[in-house]
């Protein structure tokens, strides 16, 4: 075996799962895991934990992997993150742990995403659950929003002890987890249920079907439920559209709508009553990993698909691993495009997009060149379906409806990066209402903070 | 249906063929709910998620009372569900209270308001009816339906309402003609004034009532259902065009000025699952033997 290269993982073929939703990549079986965590050298001062923003313990989780002791090494991930199965998928590891592994600088790092999605999944299967908290202290604490942020923190605060509640405006709980990221990259039941299942071992309690903002109110939950503390992870869930005429036609959807239809609702599904318009030849507008998850549905959902993007491929925000996959399974990059209004036909319905040809310019204040459009290079891409990805901000209810909550100019909490703390008593946040759109792990990171935060705030009371 | 599933149907009444009356346990919803607002149910694990306008509410016990027709898929099912049955989910309120509940006194005492109800929004112009009175405002209402098997809640309406016309487009009932016709007998014919019109039916009636009401001079405020998934602002399945704006019906709405909003786009674009109906119809055949939904195996 080269030590220099990481152990292969195994995927569905390109051809063939561009057909079904189910998993793109296999992960490692027992043995493939053990020759890949041997490949760890176990560093005295390890880089890699200090590319992790929850700051795992990663040689010792690998350690355990290699003694044969998965259980073992699955404790440790526990005490740093109630998610290993969904991070050891989605995190953004190139540019996190695997990064600053030391392996990294002379050949492949180790693959520590894939063996934390490993141990997590053997975890799961052999019905392996966190430790429960040896000691309750009935303190009432309530958590705005099963995402990430929320589950994390409300996971942390039930194993020191606190009666936490979370309340959830979907009929399910798991945020972008179970609405947003599909089903091929993140399996729904077997691993984010499996996951939200761990968490309620814990004695959290989930209560779904209820809008903060407009079902109760934060002042109502604290004056009247008797809740001692509020974290707010409710996420960043509001479309932006791009302001260009013909967008309201038939067929133009955002990728929220596209892909809750299809995750959350399970369009795919014939017996799922829920409608979804998949559309012959799709274009996606937009370059982050949510048009990268909405052009991958409607490929496997039978399009022709396009993804158009103003800048070129070596700025386009998704993780590599996503454009690589899209682009073996077919999708089409149409690079250094933008469109400039969508034609509609007689009936209402979307019939093309007339795009403009881009050029990269200067780079602009975020350091990036700016596009700038070609001259005489306008075009028409017949079309039948837009989806549009440019992003999202957060969600206004809770901010609106909470007095003495104050947010910045993009609607984001404002909150203290350390505890969470907001500009009112006794209330928290994080995740992607604090920070904007994000990711799981750092939405993650903050839940876990904001619990520290909580604890302390509750204990000087 | 599973045992878990707490939203319990305490009463069901049919209001006419096809449409039907259910108040559904739902305390959370009840305790802060107002006239305008509308909630999201959905049957079971599979279901779609259906908006429907809050038509009453009950604090103390801690119901919501919905209306709804039995037209599609879904709404077929619902109207199978009898007392103790229960559904999944039921979320809300969601949306704006009707701009009248923060109405100062002051401003609703200087106005004649004259509520166009049409069909199945009956149902939700019935709770602003009742809030009216109830604050001490008395209020006109037209009730307009095809015949007079469809007109619905005229009992309950003329206790609150100080005057309720009826109409009906073949004259079986009431009033003979549309409900446009009946606001320009009362307003050309039986000299009556309104300052604002409230009008909750089927979008093209209510696209019909701005036409006239603009002719008119009359505000007029209307209440739309475009297609939704979420209802919370997530998804942007509800945007339509207000004036120069596009606003979410579920998070701006449901009530807009009717003079502002771009109705044919609206109405194009709830077409816009027709197509995909084979999928639903088919569903709804298998229903007698694969999907009733006391059947087992559709809790999976
Ligand atoms: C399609 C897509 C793909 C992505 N891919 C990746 C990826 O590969 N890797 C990665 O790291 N990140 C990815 N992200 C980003 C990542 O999912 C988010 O950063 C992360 O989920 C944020 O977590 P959160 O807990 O802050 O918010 P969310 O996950 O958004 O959860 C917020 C929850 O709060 C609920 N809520 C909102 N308002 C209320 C209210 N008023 N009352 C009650 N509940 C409320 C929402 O319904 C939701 O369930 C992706 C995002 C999307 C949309
Ligand atoms: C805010 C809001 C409040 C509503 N309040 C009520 C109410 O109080 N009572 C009630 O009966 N209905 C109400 N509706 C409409 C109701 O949601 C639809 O009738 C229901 O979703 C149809 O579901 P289905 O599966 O039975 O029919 P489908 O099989 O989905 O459709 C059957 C037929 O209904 C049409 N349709 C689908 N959705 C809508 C819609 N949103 N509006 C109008 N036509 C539609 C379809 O085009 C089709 O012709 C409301 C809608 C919204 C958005
Ligand atoms: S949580 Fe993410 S960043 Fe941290 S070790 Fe796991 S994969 Fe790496
Ligand atoms: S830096 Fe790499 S080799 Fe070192 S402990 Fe971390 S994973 Fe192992
Ligand atoms: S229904 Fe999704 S934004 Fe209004």
């Amino acid at each position: 075996m080269d030590v220099l290269k990481k152990v292969p993982v195994r995927e569905q073929d390109p051809k063939v799962r561009a057909t079904n939703f189910e998993e793109v990549c296999y992960g490692y079986n027992m043995e493939e895991a053990k020759e890949e965590a041997s490949r760890c050298i176990q560093c005295k001062n390890p880089k890699c934990v200090t590319g992790c923003p929850v700051s795992i313990d990663i040689p010792g989780f690998i350690k355990e992997i290699v003694n044969n002791d998965i259980e073992a090494s699955f404790q440790i991930l526990s005490k740093y993150s109630s998610l290993p199965a969904v991070c050891g998928r989605v995190c953004p590891q190139e540019s996190q742990c695997e990064q600053r592994c030391i392996r990294g600088i002379k050949g492949d790092p180790v693959s520590v995403g894939k063996l934390e999605r490993f141990t997590a999944d053997w975890a799961r299967e052999h019905k392996i659950t966190p430790q429960k908290p040896k000691e309750l202290n009935g303190i009432k604490v309530a958590v705005i929003g099963a995402g990430p942020a929320g589950l994390t923190c409300a996971g942390d605060l039930a194993k020191m002890g606190y009666d936490v509640t979370i309340f959830e405006a979907l009929h399910e709980p798991g945020g972008v987890l179970v609405y947003g990221i599909p089903e091929f990259r993140l399996p729904k039941e077997a691993v984010v249920k499996a996951e939200i299942e761990n968490v309620k071992s814990l004695g959290v309690k989930i209560e779904t079907n209820v809008v903060i903002g407009k079902s109760t109110t934060i002042d109502e939950l604290m004056d009247e439920e008797g809740f001692e503390a509020v974290f707010i992870g409710s996420g960043a869930g509001l479309p932006k559209f791009m302001g260009i005429p013909g967008e309201n036609a038939n067929g133009v959807f955002s990728a929220n709508e596209y892909l809750t239809r299809n995750n959350l609702m399970k369009a795919f599904d014939k017996s799922y009553d829920t409608p979804i318009i998949a559309g012959k030849k799709v274009a996606v507008v937009g370059g982050g990993n949510v048009a990268m998850d909405a052009a991958r549905t409607a490929l496997r959902l039978g399009a022709t698909v396009y993804i158009v993007y103003r800048r070129s491929e070596t700025e386009l925000p998704a993780r590599i691993e996503e454009v690589h996959h899209a682009k073996e399974e077919g999708v089409i990059l149409k690079l250094l495009t933008n469109p400039k209004e969508i034609l509609v036909n007689e009936n209402g319905w979307v019939s093309g997009m007339r795009c403009v040809e881009m050029e990269l310019g200067e780079p602009d204040l975020s350091g990036r060149r700016k596009p700038i459009e070609k001259e005489d290079s306008e075009f028409i891409l017949e079309l039948d379906t837009v989806i549009m990805s440019l992003g999202t901000s957060p969600n206004p209810l809770i901010s609106s409806t909470t007095k003495g909550l104050d947010t910045n100019k993009y609607r984001c909490i404002i909150a203290d990066e350390e505890t969470g703390l907001t500009s009112r008593e006794g209330v928290f946040a994080g995740g992607d209402a604090v920070t904007g759109a994000a990711t799981v792990i750092l939405a993650m990171g903050a839940g876990k903070a904001a619990a520290v935060g909580i604890d302390k705030y509750l204990k000087s009371k | 249906m599973a045992e878990n599933y707490i939203y319990t149907v305490m009463k069901k009444e049919s209001l006419a063929n096809s449409i039907y009356l259910m108040d559904v346990k739902a305390p959370r919803v009840a305790k802060n709910c107002y006239p305008g607002q509308f909630v999201i149910v959905k049957m079971d694990e599979k279901g779609e998620r259906i908006p429907l306008t809050i038509c009453d509410y009950d604090r103390e016990v801690g119901t919501v009372t919905i209306v709804f027709q039995a037209i599609g898929t879904s709404t077929k099912l619902m109207a199978q569900y009898e007392v103790g049955d229960a559904f999944r989910d039921f979320t809300g309120p969601l949306g704006c209270k009707s701009e009248l509940i923060d109405m100062s006194m002051d401003e609703l005492s200087k106005k004649k308001i004259l509520f166009v109800a049409g069909g199945v929004g009956t149902a939700p112009v019935y709770p602003q009816v009742k809030w009216m009175k109830e604050n001490g405002y008395n209020v006109d209402c037209i009730i307009g339906a095809r015949n007079k098997e469809l007109i619905i809640l005229e009992d309950r309406m003329k206790e609150y309402a100080e005057n309720v016309y009826i109409t009906t487009d073949d004259g079986s009932y009431g009033f003979k003609g549309n409900v446009n016709e009946c606001i320009k007998d009362l307003v050309h014919n039986q000299g009556k004034h309104y300052d604002l019109v409230i009008a909750i039916g089927p979008m093209i009636m209510m696209k019909f009532v701005c036409i006239l009401t603009k002719e008119l001079g009359i505000k007029t405020i209307v209440s739309m259902n475009p297609v939704m998934v979420d209802g919370t602002g997530m998804c942007g399945a509800c945007r339509l065009s207000i004036g120069n704006e596009v606003k979410f019906a579920c998070v701006d709405g449901p009530e807009f000025d009717g003079h502002l909003v771009n109705f044919d786009e609206a109405m194009k674009r709830s077409q816009m699952y027709k197509s995909e109906e084979g999928k639903k119809v088919l569903r709804e055949k298998e229903g007698a033997t694969h999907h009733h939904i006391l059947c087992e195996c559709h809790e999976k």
